[in-house]
């Protein structure tokens, strides 16, 4: 019967759809992670930035009627966030962890708070490309519907490869990251490369709650995120501080979520909670895989996790 | 410094860390806990009581009020109660499930000098409300579920609940009446009872227009996680399903999911209707403004649920008015209209009877007998523990 081979048919559209719908959170907040950890400071408050990165966004868009300029608020929250958290975690004898951990509790406190008055309320939308036009069969134009911010991060990603490998300033930030006392040496500012690397990372992480709120699923809830933050942070490291792995683990990061869903829709029921723990399981996997008491990993910023 | 070892850290350096992200912590719990936990107060008596008396009743919701969601569903109820005479109402939003809502509820019976309060989530009762209940006697607790157990529980403990699933299966109706595919969808947060008598309830309904529908079933897992029930209702979309309704918080992921692809849904808890403009048929709105408005004038009168005044179980449907159905949205065709109007006539009169055997489940087994009626109020039906036959989706 036609209709059955549509129903299996769909299951890896269904999870391709997913992968283009969800993946985009985790690829802003994984590059923005992976610029702040190049410069050897960890930002776990990246959850709490991609929340108020959301609301801010879903707040302008509604009050302005512009989702572009919501995009643009996003990114300024981002910004603020990111100096909060860049200057503290410098202050001598401040962990970045720690902070890190409270800017998760702030953000998210900042988001819940003035994000009250918008839960309701339906704000404009970003627009979407429609890249399955061509086709007649709707699941398929449906899964290739792709939103501009997505096409923004993967251009992103081979930019800030590139940034790290052959510009001067991408040579700062790692330099700053491997070897501070050298980077001194040299002339550099580590406080100063560092404040720029947090922030920009953050307004990216930021840009990734827009995403959220705008795009996919497109409302503001104080559910919203549901980790992704705190997983994007885990998928740096599964990156292996490469951009370009940054963007494949977000993908596969973003698949992840849609298996659960998709597989039940064709009536796979056994299994449901791993499934829907996909992405989770995947995290703890990468953990238990690349730690090791013995070594660093092959790529991590050196000055990462020191107090240096 | 080189000569450290890798993982040396100070311990003055711990110290500090661990200091300082209290102290954030702290704070910054504070103040995203303090400014809603000052408790709104709606004052709209627009004359004083000639008793002299007022009434101070508290709300206590776990999530915002604005939801389009259960939350919001009590909140409105909450709006017409605020509209009596001689009635004050506080009310608290974004009360979490732990102890705080004990000191939420102390501070309204002690600081607002309310009477009677309305804690409406599922998870404030055990332990919580009983635990407040029994040391403060005089005042009447309510909570929305239904588990009081008489004997057990203080007697100054009441449950309230309704039958919605009797709105669901005239959603249903229509649902089945609108469809071309044939597969209704259905996303539902967890297989609980109260969440799967209300899609077997939509599934006979739509079964018992159209034999051949088919009711898609997505668990998510949780109440409320909306990248993962927008995933749900796009990919049964993609399956082909072309009418929606969920079960979870707030159904607004899924109605404008819904809309956004282009095809039929129908709502839950409170009208959905103005987020899906050309999609939405209808759908099952609980009231209990009328529930609660009962409540107060009871006492009012001066009963108490520890005299038995109050009854501890209080349940209704459509007939009660415990809960309604959304106005028909613009795509429901006359017909459709006059085929769900006749069965909402037969609930209205008390006739209809949901569970009338022979039900099987979607296994084959049978679960009510031929000839069997399981009336509304039958206990067995809150343990329901099977999908009908015409559902598919497992609940293990």
């Amino acid at each position: 019967m036609a209709a059955e081979t549509a129903d299996w048919l769909g299951v890896p559209l269904a999870i391709i759809g997913g992968t283009l719908r969800g993946s985009a959170p985790f690829l802003f907040v994984s590059l923005g992670e992976c610029l702040t950890e190049k410069s050897g400071k960890i930002n776990l408050g990246l959850e709490g930035t991609l929340l108020t990165g959301a609301m801010s966004a879903y707040a302008v868009s509604y009050l302005t009627g512009s989702p572009w300029l919501g995009v643009l608020a996003a990114g300024v929250a981002g910004l603020c966030l990111g100096a909060i958290h860049a200057w503290l975690s410098q202050r001598s004898g401040v962990s970045d962890v720690a902070v890190g951990i409270a800017m998760i509790v702030f953000g998210s406190g900042i988001a819940f708070f003035f994000g009250k008055a918008f839960i309701q309320p339906q704000a404009p939308q970003l627009p979407i490309f429609e890249f399955g036009a061509w086709s007649n069969y709707p699941p398929l134009q449906s899964a290739l519907q792709v939103s501009p911010l997505l096409l923004i991060g993967i251009a992103i990603a081979p930019i800030m490869q590139w940034f790290f490998k052959s510009t001067r300033w991408g040579l700062y930030v790692r330099a700053v990251g491997d070897s501070p006392s050298a980077a001194r040496a040299m002339g550099i500012s580590v406080f100063w490369v560092r404040f720029l690397a947090i922030t920009i990372g953050s307004f990216l992480s930021a840009i990734g709650g827009a995403c959220l709120s705008l795009y996919y699923p497109g409302i503001w809830s104080e559910n919203i995120s549901s980790g992704q933050g705190l997983m994007a942070v885990a998928l740096v490291i599964f990156a292996r501080w490469q951009p370009m792995q940054c963007l494949w683990a977000a993908l596969l990061f973003g698949g992840a979520q849609a298996i659960g869903p998709a597989l039940q829709s064709v009536g796979v029921t056994s299994f449901r909670y791993l499934f829907n723990a996909s992405p989770y399981i995947f995290t703890l996997i990468i953990m238990i895989i690349t730690c090791s008491p013995k070594r660093t990993l092959a790529g991590s910023p050196g000055a990462l996790g020191t107090n240096e | 410094m080189k000569d450290e070892k890798p993982l040396y850290i100070p311990r003055r350096q711990i110290i500090r860390g661990i200091i300082a992200s209290t102290a954030f912590g702290v704070t910054s719990q504070l103040w995203t806990g303090c400014t809603p936990s000052e408790p709104t107060t709606t004052d709209t008596t627009a004359t004083p009581p000639a008793s002299g008396s007022e009434l101070t009743i508290g709300f206590i919701f776990v999530g915002p009020k604005d939801d389009f969601g259960y939350n919001q569903s009590h909140f409105q109820g909450q709006g017409v109660i605020s509209q009596l005479a001689g009635v004050k109402t506080v009310d608290e939003a974004n009360v979490p499930e732990t102890a705080t809502v004990q000191e939420t509820m102390l501070s309204m019976i002690n600081q607002n000098g309310a009477t009677v309060l309305f804690p409406t989530s599922f998870g404030y009762f055990d332990p919580h409300i009983l635990k407040i209940a029994k040391e403060n006697p005089t005042v009447q607790f309510l909570h929305c579920g239904g588990m009081y157990k008489e004997g057990v529980h203080p007697t100054n403990v009441g449950s309230y609940y309704g039958y919605i699933d009797e709105a669901e299966y005239i959603s249903g109706i229509v649902a089945a009446l609108t469809t071309k595919s044939g597969k209704l969808g259905f996303v539902a947060a967890k297989p609980i009872p109260q969440v799967l008598r209300n899609i077997n309830s939509y599934t006979l309904g739509a079964r018992s227009v159209n034999p051949t529908a088919t009711v898609q079933v997505i668990f998510t897992g949780d109440w409320s996680i909306p990248v993962k029930e927008a995933e749900a209702a796009n990919s049964m979309v993609d399956q082909g399903v072309d009418v929606m309704t969920c079960h979870v918080d707030s159904p607004k992921v899924v109605i404008e999911t819904a809309e956004k692809r282009k095809i039929f849904c129908t709502g839950y808890h409170v009208d959905q209707s103005q987020l899906a403009p050309n999609g939405f048929l209808t759908g099952s709105e609980w009231n209990w403004g009328k529930v609660y408005t009962t409540y107060v004038e009871q006492v009012k009168a001066g009963k108490t649920l520890a005299d038995g005044g109050i009854p501890h179980l209080v349940r209704g449907g459509l007939k009660e008015e415990f809960c309604k159905l959304s106005s028909y949205g613009s795509a429901v065709t006359d017909a459709t209209k006059k085929e769900a109007d006749a069965v909402l006539a037969k609930f209205m009169d008390g006739t209809m009877v949901i569970y009338a055997g022979e039900i099987k489940d979607n296994t084959g087994k049978i679960v009510i007998a031929k000839d069997k009626k399981l009336m509304q109020t039958d206990p067995t039906l809150e343990k329901m523990d099977w999908l009908v036959e015409g559902v598919v989706g497992k609940i293990g």
